[in-house]
């Protein structure tokens, strides 16, 4: 089956990697107190400008893995690496979009906005600016004034993607940002990510987690897939079909389906 | 506001006021003992002692009291707050300490004001300062620590770290509980207030809770004092604490508006 997919994507061109992870194992301390391992020795890199998503069943650690390499957890083995350098914390250079949009409620979208540019040492002038820009980009402009709540839950995820991108992070981070829209949100918040990666000519990295085969394909120009827990990685998939890509596209239906295929074969047990 | 709105705003209050006053009036009638005059005689003891300006004197003097005693207390409170939050160790060694502060009755403060700082209106002060800034502490550390985790997450990964975080994030989140106990340490400042004013009868200081003291014969007047000090406390926490609350939960999507 694996053969199969290969026959769709090219031999890929070696990059510098951007993020790392090395024998990473990640554990978690359920309420009853006891420690699962999520993910086990997982070793990867996403290289300088490329998309990748990292797929796998609920509970394989894959969030996790993400966590770490935001800096907002520390590995129970191993390293994580950013543009060469072990990564011991968060920093505006790796930008995240969580599942929830983590809007803050008292600030307009707007100033949520403009608060990401402040917290990097943008000025006044300056800030107002970028924040317009970004809005605009994701098509936010009539709702910058409004309040988080005020949105539907597509926009506040839009507006979240503003608010990461609007730093011009050198890595975006994605926790299943789509995971809690309805259909169409889902599908131009793709849409909208897929033209930010575009538009950044290869210079933004980005590193997406999920759970939805449709959606790493339509994304990524490498889907690493997980097992179920303890993850770890099984299979790689390169996916370089024309972009941008539509759901639509018969290229991708295809890949989606052969992939699908993959991660049932890999997670039943 | 709309007028209608005002109106929804205005009216149910006003109608349980006006219902009391009824309640009041009935009951005085029946009773017919110069210990419960009516609302009637109350009213004209209430104008003159506007019209002789004891009243406003007394009223004046009181609030200037309440705004200091609230003001530090808010000020001491919120820092001690802020600083137990974020320390683990002092939270756990001094909350406690605070905690039985908060359930002391305030009363209990006037003889050792009285001791340290003789029958004064410092005396009185203090007791409102002890009566009202461990519920500002004890809010404070409440809702800083029940400020969701994902606001401190999303902070971090935007570059906030330290006093940064606290000043752009973690206070801001915690603002509407910060207000509930805004609300609360004033209630409790106007309490001990009254109390110590009440108790501490300092030469020549006038207040609201000074006036009781001396009106003990005269009931109407007491009543027309009780009255005064009744709306001051009712109108600051529902027009003041009550509508900035309402208006920081609606900002942020925290009260339901039906329309």
């Amino acid at each position: 089956m694996a053969d199969r997919v290969a026959r769709l994507v090219e031999l890929p061109t070696p990059r510098v990697p951007k993020l790392e992870v090395r024998d990473l194992t990640v554990s978690r301390r359920q309420s009853s107190g006891e420690v699962v391992t999520a993910a086990r020795d997982v070793s990867f890199q996403v290289g300088v400008g490329e998309f990748v998503c990292l797929i796998g069943p609920s509970g394989c650690g894959k969030t996790s893995i993400l966590n770490v390499l935001a800096g907002l957890d520390t590995p129970a083995a191993g390293a994580a690496f950013v543009g060469g350098a072990p990564i011991t914390g968060p920093g505006p250079e790796r930008a995240v979009l969580f599942q929830e949009p983590a809007l803050f409620p008292w600030l307009s979208v707007r100033a949520n906005v403009e608060l990401a540019l402040k917290l990097v040492g943008v000025g006044a002038a300056e800030r107002a600016e970028r924040a317009a820009t970004w809005l605009a980009n994701v098509g936010l402009t009539a709702e910058a004034d409004a309040q988080p709540h005020e949105l539907s839950a597509g926009m506040r995820q839009r507006a979240a993607l503003a608010r990461a991108l609007a730093c011009e992070p050198a890595v975006l981070l994605g926790d299943e940002p789509f995971g809690a829209l309805d259909a169409q949100a889902r599908e131009l918040l793709q849409d909208e990510v897929q033209r930010a990666w575009m538009r950044s000519e290869g210079s933004s990295t980005y590193l997406f987690v999920t759970h939805n085969v449709r959606e790493a394909v339509l994304l990524a120009d490498r889907v690493l897939v997980m097992s179920a827990r303890p993850g770890r990685l099984v299979e790689e998939v390169r996916i370089q079909a024309p972009r941008p890509r539509g759901l639509d596209d018969a290229l991708v239906a295809r890949v989606v389906t052969e992939v699908h295929d993959l991660l049932m074969g890999e997670v039943t047990p | 506001m709309t007028p209608r709105r005002i109106v929804r705003e205005v009216a149910p209050p006003l109608v349980g006021m006006a219902g009391a006053v009824v309640v009041w009036a009935i009951v005085a009638a029946i009773a017919d003992s110069p210990s419960l005059p009516s609302p009637a005689t109350v009213w004209s003891a209430l104008l003159d002692g506007l019209g002789d300006g004891s009243l406003a004197e007394a009223t004046v003097l009181t609030l200037i009291r309440l705004a200091f005693s609230f003001a530090v207390a808010v000020v001491l409170g919120t820092s001690l707050g802020m600083a137990l939050a974020l320390n683990e160790f002092a939270r756990r060694s001094i909350r406690p300490l605070v905690v039985a502060l908060q359930i002391t009755p305030f009363v209990a403060w006037v003889p050792l004001a009285v001791i340290w700082f003789g029958v004064t209106e410092r005396a009185v002060v203090f007791v409102a300062i002890v009566g009202s800034f461990p519920a500002m502490t004890l809010a404070t550390i409440q809702a800083i620590r029940q400020v969701p985790p994902l606001y401190r997450r999303a902070g971090r990964t935007l570059g906030a770290e330290g006093w940064t975080l606290y000043r752009e994030v973690v206070f801001p989140a915690a603002m509407p509980g910060v207000m509930a106990g805004l609300q609360q340490a004033w209630g409790f400042a106007w309490k001990a207030l009254m109390a110590g004013e009440l108790i501490v009868a300092a030469a020549g200081a006038t207040g609201l809770g000074h006036l009781l003291a001396r009106q003990r014969a005269d009931v109407p007047a007491l009543l027309a004092t009780l009255a005064v000090i009744l709306v001051i406390g009712v109108a600051a926490d529902y027009l003041l604490f009550g509508l900035l609350d309402r208006r920081i939960r609606r900002r942020r999507g925290l009260v339901l508006d039906i329309v």
